[in-house]
C-alpha cells in the first residue's frame, strides 16, 4: 500500500472515529476563524458601506490602499500583528502574544481589508443605480449606506462566507502570533504544517479532510444561497420594457 | 447648469405657479432631467438661483423605481420614516397609500416581486404619502407596457387633478405627445439645454401657432407625431 492510500486510511479512521485531538484543532480553528470574522464583519461591512456612499477628499487614496491590503500575505499581517503583540510593542501590555485573541486579532487585520473592499463595491454600485432616489427621499450619506447595504444582504452574505474562507485556511499569520502551541494555539492549518513535517500524514491528512470539507461546505453554501436568491427575486418584473 | 465642459442647461428662467400641471418635452439630451433633478435639489446649480416657496413639500418619481428588498408595505413606509414618521405610524399611513394606487392587496408581497405598473404605482403611493406640493416626474411610464401606463396615467391625471383634496403642482418630463396633451396645462419645450418654448398646452398643439412662436418646438413636434 502506498504512503497516500496508508495516510488516507488512516485519516479516514481519525475522522470517523472522532478523535479528540483532532475534534479539539477543528473546533479551536474554528472558533477562531468564525470570532475574526464576526468582528472584521462588523467593521468591514459598516466601513465599506460608508466608502460605497461617501464621497471625500482622500477617497481615491483611501480605495488604492484598501485595494493595495487586499493582496497582503499572511505572513506579513503575522508579523506585523507579533510587532505588536510582543511584549516592545505597542500592545505588549495585553500579554497576546501566543494566545487565542492573538490569533483572532490577526485573522481579523487579514479579513478586514476583503470585507470592507467587497461591501464597498457592492454598496458604490447600489448607489450608483439608485442612491440618487433615496437622496430624494431624504436619505444622507449613513442612512444610505446602511439602507443599501441590507438591500445587499444576500450579496454581502457570499461576502462574509469568503472571508471566512480566506480566514480558516490561512496559516502565517496564525503560526507567528500564536505559536502552533499543542492544545492551545494548535489550529488545522498550522497542525497540518507541524505533522507533515514530523511525518505523521495521517494526522495531517485527516486535517486536510476536515479542512476540505468546511471549504466545500462554505462553496455549498454560496452556491445554495445564489440559487435561493435568484429564485426569489425571479425574473425581470412583468410589464416593464426592457 | 454645467457638467464640466458641458452646459447641460443655460440661459433659462422660468416661474412655475402652484397647480399647475407642467410638461417638459425635448429630444433626449435636451436638459429635462437634469432641470428635473435642479427643481427637486439632488443637484446644485452651478450659477443662477432657484427659488421655492417656503416649506414646500416635493416628491420625485424615476422612470425606474427603486425598490428595497422588502414588503410594498414597507418601500411606501419608507420614505414616511425618511420624513420623520415613526416606524409603527408610517406601517399605517402606507397601507392608505398602497389602498389609494390600488395596492392594498399587494401590501405583504415583496416590491421586487410585482410588476412594472404595479411598481410604479407603488412609486406613487411613497410618493403620495409624504403629501408633497409639488411632485416632479421623470418620464414615469416610459419604460411601461401600455396597460401599465394608462394605470399610471389615470393615477397621475387624478392627483396633478387634486381630487384627493391635495392640490398638487405637477411637473413631468414626457417623451408621449398624448399623455403631454392629457395632462400638462402647460408645456415646456427644450433642446441643448435652452428653453425653446414655453406655452398653454393648447397652444402648444397648435400647428400654426407653435410654428409662428417656436419653430424648433414645430418641428420636433411634427416628428413626432408622424
Amino acid at each position: 500500500m502506498s504512503t497516500f492510500s496508508q495516510s488516507a486510511a488512516t485519516a479516514f479512521d481519525l475522522v470517523v472515529s472522532n478523535d479528540p485531538v483532532l475534534w479539539a484543532i477543528v473546533a479551536r480553528s474554528l472558533a477562531v476563524s468564525a470570532s475574526a470574522c464576526l468582528i472584521a464583519c462588523a467593521l468591514g461591512l459598516l466601513m465599506g458601506a460608508w466608502l460605497g456612499v461617501a464621497r471625500f477628499v482622500a477617497r481615491a487614496a483611501v480605495l488604492a490602499v484598501l485595494n493595495a491590503l487586499l493582496a497582503i500575505p499572511s505572513v506579513v499581517v503575522g508579523l506585523i500583528v507579533y510587532l505588536l503583540l510582543s511584549r516592545s510593542g505597542p500592545l505588549g501590555f495585553l500579554g497576546w502574544l501566543f494566545s487565542f485573541k492573538a490569533m483572532v486579532l490577526a485573522q481579523c487585520v487579514l479579513v478586514l481589508p476583503v470585507v470592507t473592499a467587497l461591501t464597498r463595491q457592492s454598496v458604490e454600485d447600489a448607489e450608483r443605480a439608485h442612491g440618487e432616489q433615496l437622496r430624494s427621499l431624504g436619505a444622507g450619506t449613513w442612512l444610505r449606506a446602511v439602507l443599501l447595504a441590507w438591500d445587499e444582504r444576500y450579496a454581502l452574505l457570499t461576502v462574509l462566507l469568503a472571508a471566512f474562507g480566506r480566514a480558516v485556511s490561512e496559516v502565517g499569520a496564525v503560526m507567528i502570533v500564536g505559536g502552533n502551541i499543542d492544545g492551545f494555539t494548535r489550529v488545522m492549518t498550522t497542525a497540518i504544517a507541524l505533522e507533515t513535517s514530523k511525518g505523521d500524514l495521517a494526522l495531517a491528512m485527516a486535517l486536510g479532510l476536515v479542512l476540505l470539507a468546511v471549504v466545500l461546505l462554505l462553496n455549498a453554501a454560496i452556491a445554495l444561497l445564489r440559487g435561493w436568491r435568484e429564485r426569489s427575486e425571479g425574473a425581470p418584473a412583468a410589464g416593464l420594457l426592457a | 447648469m454645467r457638467f464640466g465642459a458641458l452646459a447641460a442647461l443655460s440661459d433659462l428662467s422660468l416661474r412655475i405657479n402652484a397647480g399647475e400641471r407642467v410638461a417638459l418635452v425635448g429630444s433626449n439630451g435636451s436638459g429635462k432631467s437634469t432641470l428635473l433633478r435642479l427643481l427637486h435639489g439632488l443637484q446644485p446649480p452651478t450659477a443662477g438661483r432657484l427659488r421655492a416657496a417656503a416649506a414646500s413639500r416635493q416628491a420625485m418619481l424615476f422612470q425606474r423605481p427603486f425598490m428595497l428588498r422588502a414588503s410594498a408595505r414597507a418601500n411606501v413606509a419608507l420614505g414616511l420614516w425618511l420624513a420623520g414618521v415613526s416606524w409603527g405610524l408610517a406601517c399605517r399611513q402606507a397601507m392608505q397609500g398602497l389602498a389609494r394606487v390600488g395596492l392594498a392587496e399587494v401590501g405583504e408581497r415583496s416590491a421586487r416581486t410585482l410588476s412594472g405598473g404595479q411598481q410604479q404605482r407603488l412609486a406613487l403611493a411613497r410618493a403620495w404619502v409624504l403629501a408633497p406640493e409639488v411632485m416632479l416626474l421623470d418620464e414615469p411610464t416610459a419604460s411601461l407596457d401600455p396597460h401599465a401606463k394608462r394605470e399610471v396615467e389615470a393615477l397621475m391625471a387624478d392627483f396633478g387633478a387634486g381630487d384627493d383634496g391635495r392640490p398638487m403642482t405637477m411637473i413631468f418630463a414626457s417623451h408621449n405627445l398624448g399623455q403631454v396633451k392629457r395632462l400638462a396645462s402647460r408645456v415646456l419645450y427644450l433642446e441643448r439645454g435652452r428653453l425653446l418654448a414655453d406655452l398653454p398646452v393648447q397652444d402648444f398643439f397648435n400647428a400654426q401657432r407653435l410654428q409662428a412662436t417656436a419653430p424648433a418646438a414645430h418641428l420636433f413636434v411634427k416628428g413626432e407625431l408622424v
